[in-house]
């Protein structure tokens, strides 16, 4: 990668953000400023989603329901539960992050269809209205919708089909966006084995974002059908069948469970390395094992529904194939943790959150198999032992890469530097907080307390109770970093192009990259991961 | 696979990037009707007889007319797009208007039949057969509006003489969406008119 | 990128004609009791008449290997859903 130092440019410009105004926003082709739109969107309502679940834990402090009725409980778990889902979780990596730096990973000026990335963006603005919209008769279905009653309730669930409809496409098109962008505007000499590993992901994610969204977009038009035309196919007393809903539902909300995982993934891939000063261990088998992970994801989905009522061959097909997927995620931690093993390791912010998600991700993967495993899922299904595991693994998991990223990456997109110290307190509350709410949910589990209900047997009370203390602090974690990053877009110090030494394409461009990224295109000769030695 | 192509706006580049773009946008578009695929499969296996009467309603000679249509607005397409790339755009927009035409026949051949259905009191309510019937050929049929809508904009861009013989990428991608719409309903017609 | 030239077109129209026999084929057949195989026909046909729009309609014909990919890829996934959702829902 010689021959491009004189691109560096020096991070006193403001780059992309030169250009002001609500126009310059709204109407731009330029994938950065689209990214930092999803971003600012999707934080929005990750906070707004946290809020319900801050009150959905205050309702727990005590057996009795005492603060809200158990309908407004239903409506405040279901709004947790779609939104961190819908509109944050799902966008948040992929459109927000990837948007922002798969051009600039690759060596491209921008994505393949500029046009369409913006309308996307667009549409999913719409989405997230139509669902604000359906806050009228609000949702107690819980996210997943189920039928029968999800076609009987009073909720407004035709408008909120609709907007989820939406949701979907704008992920569709951004994921048809993003495979045309790596596929064909790599720059000269980046090879699909020079690619960084969070493009592994991204495109993994995409296949899955393009393949699977479509079924759920159908189901919740079948749903809405049913509900305004009486469409028969989920509602038993016409012959159709409830299960149906679940297969197709299942087909798309597994695999999407990878949509969220697989981006963190490629973020922690990318932050190991540069924070251990060492090249990453096992490149080919961390690349390929995002394939697996989407591929294979496709073929467990009946794991959630081994106490529908399925048929024992399906339950026990689908239970071995579960296995099967924890593999290519072994594979990764081993070479995560391979990478880590003598190197010089610092622990700035992205590194400590790099590294909390490979530590919770293990107890969420590991408390996977316990689900997985047939037997074990028939007593554990429901409980709060369900709800430990898939905080883990989303929150754990995809949000500690999320923000793993955001701290990499902050000086990159704001041209400023954070405050490493207030980063660290952040970190520490946040990692303390998660841990005590969440590994409280696996002993409630455990001992059998149902999930999805605001009342409890007083003998689960003590947990419950240091559940949600640790929520607090969990909470006040993740104000002192929204606060960090306020206060570091305000007043941070300025931030040099390169600040972490790292190797990949993005840290070339200037900070903040100008609109079209590059001077010019660089020409790529190497791997992104020739750290420690002499090259690097 | 390997081999990198770069630069943006290298007309090569954008035209194997819309096509790819287009393919898998098509993808896209098999899962979508795939769903409803799998849930006329579940619903047939389960109740065969119920399948076997209510099919029969159907009017297979209708059906297969509209086939006819549909099969010729797509070699409509293929002649405006061979016309296009021979420069010809006045050819073009006389091709893809006749496939603008065929399609506004197709819908009013649907309709027909959608109104004879409702006149004799079949809804999408009144069993599974229809509810499948309906839903399939309405999600179809929306395809088809939408095709009639991409296939006007190209028709105003060539007008607007922004397509040529070395610039022809709308026409070819526009008739790639209207040939998977053939398709779609390639399978449709004897699933839904034939064998129930 | 191919130009349009005397020999497209009339592989165009011979298509065409092709997929109009097979119409009336597929059609004829329906009135002719044969139990399963109607649907087994009726399927066969209308896969050929696929392959035909998209082989030569949609030019997979000359098309890179990247391009077969995608238009082969969402077949599989849609055989996935079909037997996922059979497994259970045919030996319940």
């Amino acid at each position: 990668m010689e021959g491009v130092g004189r691109m560096e440019a020096e991070g006193n410009g403001r780059g992309y953000l030169s250009e002001r105004g609500w126009k310059s926003w709204a109407f731009t082709l330029d994938h950065k400023r689209i990214g930092a739109m999803y971003l600012w969107t999707t934080t929005v309502f990750f906070l707004i989603g946290g809020v319900f679940a801050l009150l959905l834990r205050l309702e727990l402090l005590s057996p009795q329901a005492r603060y809200f009725s158990n309908h407004t409980y239903n409506v405040f778990f279901t709004l947790h539960g779609a939104m961190m889902i819908f509109l944050f979780i799902i966008p948040a990596i992929p459109s927000g992050l990837g948007n922002f730096f798969i051009p600039l990973h690759i060596g491209a000026r921008d994505v393949a269809f500029p046009r369409l990335n913006l309308a996307s963006y667009w549409v999913f603005a719409a989405g997230f209205l139509v669902i604000i919209g359906s806050l009228v008769a609000p949702m107690d279905t819980g996210w997943t919708f189920y039928t029968p009653y999800s076609a009987k309730s009073a909720a407004a669930v035709t408008t909120l089909s609709l907007g989820i409809f939406l949701i979907g496409m704008s992920s569709i098109l951004t994921g048809l966006n993003f495979i045309v962008t790596i596929h064909k505007l790599r720059a000269p000499g980046m090879t699909w084995h020079r690619l960084p590993l969070f493009i592994w992901g991204m495109y993994s994610t995409s296949i899955i974002q393009v393949i699977a969204t479509p079924v759920v977009g159908v189901t919740f038009l079948l749903l809405a059908a049913e509900r305004i035309f009486g469409v028969g196919f989920f509602d038993p007393t016409k012959g159709g069948d409830p299960v149906l809903f679940q297969h197709f539902f299942w087909f798309y909300s597994h695999p999407v469970v990878y949509v969220m995982i697989l981006p963190a993934m490629g973020i922690v891939s990318e932050v190991i390395p540069v924070f251990s000063r060492k090249p990453i261990f096992g490149y080919k088998a961390i690349a390929y094992s995002s394939v697996a992970i989407a591929l294979g994801g496709f073929l467990v989905w009946g794991h959630h529904m081994f106490t529908s009522g399925m048929s024992p061959l399906a339950n026990a097909i689908f239970s071995l194939m579960t296995f099967f997927v924890a593999v290519p995620t072994a594979v990764k931690v081993f070479n995560w943790t391979a990478t880590l093993y003598r190197g010089s390791i610092t622990f700035e912010a992205p590194m400590l959150y790099a590294l909390t998600f490979i530590f919770l991700f293990i107890v969420g993967g590991l408390t996977g198999p316990f689900l997985g495993a047939l037997a074990t899922n028939v007593q554990l299904h429901d409980t709060y032992f369900v709800v430990a595991h898939f905080h883990y693994t989303m929150m754990g998991g995809t949000v500690m890469g999320f923000l793993a990223g955001l701290h990499y990456w902050f000086p990159k997109m704001t041209g400023r530097m954070l405050n490493e110290k207030v980063a660290r307190v952040a970190w520490a509350l946040i990692f303390v907080g998660f841990n005590v709410t969440f590994f409280t949910m696996f002993i409630l589990g455990v001992r059998g307390m149902p999930r999805r209900y605001a009342e409890y047997l007083p003998k689960f009370h003590t947990e419950n109770v240091i559940s949600t203390i640790g929520s607090a602090v969990l909470a006040a974690g993740i104000l002192v970093m929204c606060w960090n990053f306020l206060q570091g877009l305000r007043k941070g110090a300025p931030a040099p192009a390169n600040p972490w030494r790292a190797l990949s394409l993005e840290w070339r461009a200037a900070s903040p990259p100008e609109t079209e990224n590059f001077p010019e295109i660089p020409l790529v000769t190497e791997w992104p991961y020739g750290y420690g030695t002499p090259k690097g | 696979m390997s081999d990198p192509s770069g630069e943006h706006g290298d007309p090569a580049v954008a035209f194997e990037s819309a096509k790819l773009g287009v393919w898998t946008f098509l993808a896209t578009e098999v899962l979508l009707f795939g769903a409803l695929f799998t849930a006329y499969t579940v619903f047939r296996i389960r109740y065969p007889e119920m399948f076997r009467v209510e099919h029969a309603k159907l009017d297979r000679v209708l059906g297969a007319a509209n086939t006819v249509v549909l099969i010729t607005s797509s070699l409509m397409v293929v002649l405006g797009v061979d016309a296009i790339k021979r420069g010809k755009a006045r050819l073009l927009e006389a091709y893809f208007g006749a496939t603008i035409l065929l399609a506004g026949v197709f819908l009013c051949v649907k309709y027909a039949e959608y109104a004879a259905k409702f006149h004799h009191g079949i809804y999408p309510r009144t069993n599974l057969f229809f509810s499948i019937y309906f839903m399939l050929t309405g999600l179809h049929g929306i395809h088809v509006l939408l095709g009639m809508g991409v296939l006007s904009y190209v028709i105003i861009l060539s007008r607007r003489g922004r397509l040529s013989a070395s610039y022809y990428t709308p026409a070819e991608m526009s008739g790639l969406y209207w040939h998977f719409v053939d398709l779609v309903w390639i399978y449709l017609f004897p699933l839904l008119y034939l064998v129930g | 990128m191919a130009h349009g030239t005397g020999h497209s077109r009339r592989a165009g129209i011979a298509v065409f004609v092709a997929l109009l026999l097979l119409t009336a084929v597929t059609v004829l057949v329906s009135y002719v009791d044969l139990g399963l195989w109607n649907t087994v026909v009726a399927l066969l046909i209308a896969s050929v008449k696929a392959s035909l729009v998209a082989l030569f309609f949609m030019h997979l014909k000359g098309e890179s290997r990247l391009v077969w990919g995608f238009a082969l890829f969402p077949i599989v996934f849609l055989a996935l859903i079909l037997l996922g959702t059979l497994s259970d829902t045919m030996l319940r």
